[in-house]
């Protein structure tokens, strides 16, 4: 068989995939967007490098050099503003507990990352959202059984949708289908990645990703006739 | 429920889907659905959505004072610390 259309990135490059869209989204300063973030001597590495030494000015520059990338993953995973910049701000203050430990066996920023989804995942664990409530999404309810897609083809998306649908779309989904798709589909992390992550089966990942998908296209295919009442 | 030459109901394919998809192989040849529109549409959605969202990355500004509580909260841990 071939290779799926769905994707299968992995976020190991210094945002590399993303940056390959709009570096000035990858949360790097625009006049150093066009050098790899990892390359000898870059300003990023200097920057690094004298933040781990306590170089306060230097952790300035770091948190410039990621603010919109952590603050924007944060906002996605739980779809409010004041909790994003919360949890933003705890993520770099562990940032700035932990930099020294920060060997270089991967990229910064997908150590960075990783270190601002556990932080989000901890508090989103705090709220009461648990592996215990993806599982128990797993089960499948008279109203989110497989029969719920179907449908008639003509409701079909067409092979196009709205960016600003699919976002609110997204900002729409139970939290614990949204956590699984924000990173999967959009932070490009592979199911054995977020099983580990989250504490579930690599099962329960691809099944909660599965349905989050179908309540998305519901809701995507709801919308035409949404905004036609407007 | 459609039945189709494999004998799969629709039902039972979109149930193997999540496994199917996460495979990561192409399953547009799978026999269910070379004979059901329904699920060949869904999984048509299904891919559009996969590929809109790896293309969606609103990257949002946080708002300048942030900067000033990370740093006060810092400057706080550093004469905690020193306590």
């Amino acid at each position: 068989m071939a290779q799926s259309r769905f994707p299968r990135q992995l976020p190991d490059s210094d945002y590399a995939p993303r940056a390959a869209i709009d570096p000035e989204r990858a949360g790097a300063p625009t006049a150093t967007a066009s050098l790899p973030a990892t390359s000898p001597n870059s300003p990023q590495l200097d920057a690094l490098s004298r933040a781990q030494g306590g170089d306060h000015q230097a952790f300035a520059e770091i948190y410039s050099q990621h603010k919109r990338r952590i603050y924007s993953l944060c906002l996605r995973m739980v779809g409010n503003i004041a909790e994003a910049e919360d949890l933003t701000q705890e993520a770099f203050l562990q940032l700035h507990r932990k930099i020294g430990t920060f060997r270089g066996d991967s990229a910064f920023s997908t150590w960075l990352h990783r270190l601002v989804i556990n932080v989000v995942l901890m508090h989103l664990r705090k709220k009461g959202l648990s592996v215990i409530s993806l599982d128990e999404a797993m089960e499948p309810t008279q109203d989110e059984g497989p029969g719920r897609s179907f449908g008639s083809a003509d409701l079909t998306l067409a092979g196009t949708i709205d960016r600003l649908a699919l976002e609110h779309a997204i900002g729409d989904l139970p939290a614990g289908y949204r956590l699984i798709f924000v990173l999967h589909d959009i932070e490009g992390y592979e199911h054995n990645e977020i099983a580990s992550m989250l504490d579930c089966s690599i099962g329960n990942s691809k099944s909660q990703l599965h349905k989050a998908r179908l309540k998305l296209r519901d809701a995507l295919r709801a919308f035409p006739r949404q905004e036609a009442r407007r | 429920m459609t039945e189709n030459q494999n004998n799969l109901t629709c039902a039972q394919f979109q149930s193997q889907l999540p496994d199917l998809i996460g495979s990561g192989l192409d399953i547009a040849d799978h026999p269910h659905l070379e004979s059901c529109d329904l699920c060949r549409a869904l999984l048509a959605d299904l891919e559009t959505i996969a590929e809109a969202a790896r293309q969606l990355f609103p990257v949002m500004e946080p708002p300048d004072e942030l900067w000033e509580h990370i740093e006060s909260a810092i400057k706080e841990e550093k004469s905690g610390s020193r306590e």
